[in-house]
């Protein structure tokens, strides 16, 4: 019965944790642009030449 | 334009390097592609430090310093091969708000209900005496800010309802929650076997998700009808008295302003023509007449028309609520406000079922009591009943047919605006059909019939250097023959008449043709040698089948026009329907309240600002996303493209989610009426009704779930 008291504490705050990140997810502006995301993942990014050089 | 000269600067944006932000839509971004090519190609503009674009808005949001102003990015973002136009605030966008408002009580509901139901699962398992004692506290520590925070979209929409003196359905949905949440802390208090906690949450994170669905297939219809709006001139450039010019958005206009309206440029405020031009006015929104009407000095213009010839001055006479605009705008008003006292099924759902399952709690409260049950036990089987008959599967049954259908149909280019429009499409009977721009394309095409190809690619050069409505139609039409432009130099516009160059030593012009008739033409010059090149506004492809599809589901098809009669006369004969000419937007209203007080409910799909206060007041409207925005924001629905057929898909969706819908009550009904027994005999237990809630739950949104196929899979054929 004693895990309880770390076992129920620990779910809560996970639980929290999830809940925050959500928040902190929607006020970043992470569900704005749902099909941009989606799409941007096929943009070629070589024009960047100084970042990736091949 | 003039850009670099900027008269007036704003005293706070002198000072170089301050940063502002610009957002335009661009409605032609289809792909990944677009995104890159315009964030790329904007960001290597000097003076623009950041382009983000926003791809279901279809919008990009510009940072540049004051050395640029939206012209420059509208012809920057032409130069990419974009149209756009710079917004204000998305006037249909406001209730962004309420959907993350919504989202977030749905996240805290979800986190209190998953961490409730992991005690109740242990309460059920068997756990008792201090361990559940302290499971119902931590329980309760959980729920009572959850229902607090998640519940207030239903308290504050129930106590609306109540102050005026109505029901909806969120007034039981209160009264359950709250009583299951003040039973279940006396439980808590006195250390008893229930307690209802997870019951509560649940209930409250299954309609929110309802809620949630709700509004967010509202704001993402109402994006994509944002991104076509604008289009038209909500500004005006304004002639200084130095001679400059200086861009002032139309609600700051004032009369005795001299506006240079620009060929193509829609007016923003009423006024007179001045200088010896001549102009050439499109008044089709105004009136759906679709010849042009030439207007000489002092002749009056009014706001809404397009200018399609050279550059007019415009001596500003009447802006804002004078406007003949405004006069229109009032008739929408009044014309909406009928359609506004329409009840949605969920709240005529309601109206019923508050008041029976009231009643219902309340005789089995009194009917223990009287069997001696003690009040304490008879309050408990109350509430049960309260909690089991919560109408969980209809707060789902509505909203989870109609997001799904409206995603459908969003496949199919037609976007409904919001719940209530798909109930009141499914209802129409009749049909009444604007013509301009609404049966047809309402852009001139021209007949290239008899053009040879060098002819053709002279004349494609000649158009392309001009934005006038006809040349725009002949380079879109030669664009998609294949035909390349001829070389040309000495390109000049001669204002109002046409444009003329020189072809290899040979003089060349499209100039002004006399009109024939209803119909438009240009005359093309090669040296000696005219050519009329005449222009139709043709019909849409697909007219037939569409009005075949609409009598199909028993609708008949009436043409409303502002055109003249003759016109109207022709077209209707040819379609094989009825055709009223010559309709103003008062008669428009009229014939609308003659069909209403027949008892029919008529669907008007029209574009023009003339029909505006039809798309109002009509039980359901259509308008195409080339309307006027006004029209766009008064429709119930607004479809893309070319073809007409997304108005049939839309009666028909409308129809089969309101058979699911019906079904699905059908459903909840039928639960209940399993349950209700059970819970009057006192039989209900929290792991019951949990079991029971998710699972009418489940059952309504799979049934729904059936429509993601109801547009089929091209189209209503």
């Amino acid at each position: 019965m004693s895990g309880l008291t770390f076992l129920i504490p620990i779910a809560l705050f996970m639980g929290a944790i999830g809940l925050l990140t959500f928040f902190w997810a929607m006020r970043n502006g992470q569900f704005e642009d749902l099909d941009g995301a989606a799409n941007r993942i096929l943009i070629d990014e070589e024009d960047d030449e100084e970042e990736t050089p091949r | 334009m003039t850009a670099p000269t900027a008269p007036f600067p704003d005293p706070a944006t002198m000072e170089h390097g301050t940063l502002s932000d610009t957002r335009l839509t661009v409605p032609g971004m289809r792909c990944a592609g677009c995104i890159a090519k315009i964030e790329r190609g904007l960001g290597e503009i000097e003076g623009v430090s950041a382009a983000r674009v926003n791809f279901s808005a279809k919008r990009v949001a510009v940072r540049h310093d004051d050395r640029l102003d939206d012209d420059d990015l509208v012809d920057a973002l032409r130069h990419l091969g974009f149209e756009a136009q710079a917004v204000a605030d998305n006037p249909l966008a406001q209730d962004k708000g309420d959907t993350k408002q919504l989202l977030r009580a749905l996240a805290v509901a979800g986190f209190g209900m998953m961490n409730i139901m992991l005690f109740s699962v242990s309460v059920w398992a068997g756990a008792d005496g201090i361990t559940r004692d302290m499971f119902h506290w931590i329980s309760a520590l959980i729920a009572l800010p959850v229902v607090a925070y998640s519940g207030r979209p239903f308290f504050s929409s129930a106590l609306m309802a109540l102050r005026y003196r109505r029901t909806n359905m969120d007034v039981p949905i209160s009264i359950g929650v709250l009583l299951a949440t003040g039973l279940s802390l006396y439980e808590t208090f006195t250390g008893g076997e229930h307690a209802f906690f997870d019951g509560a949450v649940m209930l409250l994170f299954f309609l929110l998700a309802g809620r949630a669905l709700d509004a967010t297939m509202r704001e993402k219809t109402r994006a994509g009808i944002g991104a076509l709006l604008g289009r038209m001139g909500r500004s005006a450039s304004v002639i200084q008295p130095d001679g400059s010019t200086r861009r002032v958005s139309a609600d700051k206009l004032e009369p005795g302003m001299l506006m240079l309206v620009a060929a193509g440029e829609a007016l923003a405020a009423d006024g007179v023509v001045e200088g010896e031009a001549e102009a050439a006015l499109d008044n089709s929104m105004l009136t759906g007449e679709s010849t042009p009407e030439t207007v000489t000095t002092g002749g009056k213009v009014h706001a809404g028309a397009i200018n399609l010839m050279a550059p007019v001055h415009v001596r500003v006479t009447a802006v804002g609520g004078d406007t003949a605009i405004a006069e229109i705008a009032r008739l929408m008003d009044e014309a909406g406000q009928s359609r506004s006292r329409y009840v949605r099924i969920a709240d005529r759902a309601a109206r019923l079922y508050a008041p029976a399952v009231h009643s219902l709690a309340a005789l089995a409260f009194a009917g223990w009591m009287i069997a001696g049950a003690g009040w304490y036990q008879s309050l408990v089987i109350a509430i049960a009943v309260l909690i089991i008959t919560c109408p969980c599967a209809m707060g789902l049954a509505v909203p989870a047919a109609q997001v799904v259908a409206s995603n459908a149909l969003i496949r199919h280019g037609l976007l409904v605006k919001d719940g209530s429009a798909l109930e009141r499409l499914a209802e129409v009977d009749v049909a009444l059909l604007d013509k301009t721009g609404t049966l047809t394309l309402g852009e001139p095409r021209p007949d290239l019939s008899g053009l040879s190809p060098i002819q053709k690619s002279i004349t494609l050069a000649l158009a392309q250097t001009s934005r006038h409505p006809l040349s725009k139609g002949l380079v879109a039409a030669l664009t998609a023959e294949g035909i390349a432009p001829a070389p040309l130099s000495d390109i000049s516009e001669w204002s109002g008449h046409g444009i003329s160059a020189l072809h290899a030593g040979t003089p060349v012009a499209i100039e002004r043709a006399e009109h024939a008739g209803a119909v438009m033409a240009s005359a093309l010059r090669i040296g000696d040698e005219r050519k009329i090149i005449r222009f139709h506004d043709p019909l849409r492809p697909d007219v037939r089948p569409a009005l075949n599809a609409l009598a199909g589901f028993g609708i008949a098809s009436t043409i409303l026009s502002g055109d003249r009669k003759d016109v109207v006369a022709a077209t209707a004969r040819d379609l094989g329907l009825d055709g009223l000419g010559a309709q103003s937007p008062a008669d428009k209203l009229a014939r609308l309240r003659e069909l209403a007080e027949a008892g029919r409910r008529p669907l008007m799909v029209g574009d023009g600002l003339n029909d505006g206060p039809a798309l109002a007041a009509a039980h359901a409207s259509i308008a195409p996303g080339t309307a006027s925005d006004a029209s766009q924001q008064a429709a119930d629905a607004v479809f893309i493209g070319d073809r007409l057929m997304p108005v049939a898909l839309a009666v028909r969706v409308a129809r089969r989610t309101m058979a699911v819908v019906r079904q699905n009550f059908g459903f909840a009904i039928a639960y209940n009426v399993c349950a209700i027994p059970l819970a009057l005999a006192g039989m209900v237990t929290p792991l019951l009704a949990a079991i029971a809630m998710s699972l009418s739950s489940l059952v309504v949104v799979g049934n729904s779930l059936r429509l993601a196929g109801a547009a089929g899979k091209d189209g209503a054929k």
